[in-house]
C-alpha cells in the first residue's frame, strides 16, 4: 500500500522518527498557547519556506494537504469579519494551518517502516512487563495487507450490483461486504492458529 | 485469541476499503460516505472492546501516514485539524455502541443496534467532535454544534442502517456478531 511519505527524498527523511515525533508535539504545544498575529505569521511563512526547500513537486504536494481545510479556514474567516473581530479569526486561521503543515511534513519525510519502529519501541516497556506487543505488529500487518484486498472486493460487489439492477449500488452492498470481511477474519485466525500462533 | 485479533483487524481494514469505495447517495439525495457507518458496525458486530480495538488499530494505521480515511487522506494532520475531535471520539463511540449492544437483551438486534448507534454513533461521538471544533477553532461548544448540525440527520440514517445490517449479519453469521455472544 503506498503511504503518504514524498518520493521527494529531502534532508529530513534521514532523521530520527521519534525526534520528529517529539518536535512536532512540542511546535504544536507552543502554537497553541501563542496568540499574537505576528508570531503566527512567520510560523507559517517558515512553514512554507520549509516546503518550497526541496523543490517544487514537495511544495506542491504539502500545499495539496493543507487545501482540504479551505471550508474551515472559509467559516472561520466570515465569522470574525461578521463579529468584528478580523485579527483573532486570522490567528485562528494561521494557527490552523500551521499545525497541520508540521504534522503533514512529518508525515511526508517519514518512511511507514521508520513510524513502526517507533510504535515497536514504545511498546518496549510493555514488553518487559511481559505484555505480548506481537499481537498490535501482526495487527498492523494485517490491516496493510487487507484493505486493497477488501477495496477489491468491495468494487466486484459494486460490479455484479450494476450488472444487475440500474440503479446505482447503495448501502445494502455494505452488508454483504461486511460478511467477507467476516469471512476472511475467519480464514486468517485458521492460518494463524495453523502457524503455531501468537504466543511464538 | 488469534481470531479476535483477526477480527479486530479485518474490521480496522473494512473501515478503510469503505472509505476506498465510492460514497452513495440515499434515495433523498443524502450523500453518505461508508466509513462513519464502518464504525457504528465495529462497535455493533464486534462488541465494546474489540469494536474500540478495531478503530484504534485504525487510527495508529492513520497516523503512521497511511491514506485509509475517504478521500485518500491520512497522515498526523488529520490529528490536529479542525475535525480531529471525530477522529479521537471514534474508538469511544465504537466502544459505546458495543457496550450498549452487550448490555441490552431485550427488543430485535435490529432496534437494539440502531439505538445503540445513535447513543454512541451520534451521541458520544459529537460531543468529541464538537469539543475539537471548539478548540482549534476558538469556538464556544454552541458556536461548533452550529457547524456541524446538518451532518446529524445523513448519521441518523446511518445509524438505522447500522441496525438493519447487523441484525442481517446475525442471520447471515450468527457466530461473527461477537456483542451478542
Amino acid at each position: 500500500m503506498i503511504s503518504l511519505t514524498s518520493p521527494v527524498e529531502t534532508r529530513a527523511h534521514g532523521w530520527p522518527a521519534g525526534a520528529k515525533l517529539a518536535a512536532l508535539c512540542g511546535a504544536t504545544v507552543v502554537l497553541f498557547a501563542q496568540e499574537g498575529l505576528g508570531f503566527h505569521v512567520v510560523v507559517f511563512a517558515a512553514c512554507l519556506l520549509v516546503y518550497r526547500l526541496p523543490g517544487g513537486q514537495f511544495f506542491r504536494a504539502g500545499v495539496k494537504g493543507l487545501f482540504v481545510l479551505w471550508p474551515f479556514i472559509a467559516v472561520v474567516l466570515v465569522w470574525h469579519l461578521v463579529i468584528g473581530a478580523p485579527v483573532e479569526g486570522l490567528v485562528v486561521v494561521l494557527r490552523l494551518l500551521s499545525a497541520v503543515a508540521l504534522a503533514n511534513l512529518v508525515t511526508m519525510t517519514t518512511r511507514l517502516s521508520a513510524m513502526i519502529e517507533v510504535v515497536r519501541w514504545l511498546g518496549a516497556p510493555l514488553r518487559r512487563l511481559g505484555v505480548n506487543t506481537r499481537a498490535l505488529e501482526i495487527g498492523i500487518a494485517l490491516v496493510v495487507r487487507f484493505t486493497p484486498t477488501l477495496a477489491d472486493k468491495g468494487a466486484q460487489l459494486a460490479q455484479s450490483w450494476l450488472a444487475r439492477s440500474p440503479r446505482k449500488p447503495g448501502w445494502k452492498i455494505v452488508m454483504p461486504f461486511t460478511v467477507l470481511a467476516i469471512d476472511d477474519a475467519e480464514h486468517v485466525a485458521e492460518a494463524l492458529k495453523a502457524r503455531g500462533g501468537l504466543n511464538q | 485469541m488469534e481470531r479476535n485479533l483477526a477480527l479486530v483487524a479485518l474490521f480496522a481494514a473494512l473501515i478503510a476499503a469503505l472509505g476506498l469505495i465510492p460514497k452513495f447517495t440515499l434515495g433523498f439525495g443524502v450523500p453518505i460516505t461508508a466509513q462513519s457507518l464502518g464504525i457504528m458496525l465495529c462497535g455493533t458486530v464486534l462488541g465494546s472492546r474489540r469494536g474500540a480495538m478495531a478503530v484504534l488499530l485504525f487510527l495508529l494505521l492513520l497516523a503512521l501516514g497511511l491514506p485509509l480515511l475517504a478521500g485518500g487522506r491520512g497522515g498526523l494532520g488529520l490529528f490536529v485539524s479542525p475535525s480531529a475531535g471525530f477522529l479521537f471520539g471514534w474508538p469511544v463511540a465504537a466502544f459505546v455502541t458495543g457496550f450498549i449492544v452487550e448490555k441490552w437483551r431485550g427488543g430485535s438486534l435490529a432496534m437494539v443496534a440502531g439505538i445503540a448507534s445513535v447513543i454512541g454513533g451520534i451521541l458520544v461521538l459529537y460531543v468529541f467532535g464538537v469539543a475539537g471544533l471548539a478548540i482549534t477553532l476558538k469556538k464556544s461548544a454552541y458556536e461548533a454544534a452550529l457547524l456541524v448540525a446538518a451532518f446529524v440527520p445523513g448519521d441518523i440514517v446511518k445509524a438505522v442502517l447500522a441496525g438493519m445490517i447487523t441484525a442481517a449479519l446475525a442471520r447471515a453469521r450468527p457466530q461473527s456478531v461477537l456483542s451478542r455472544g
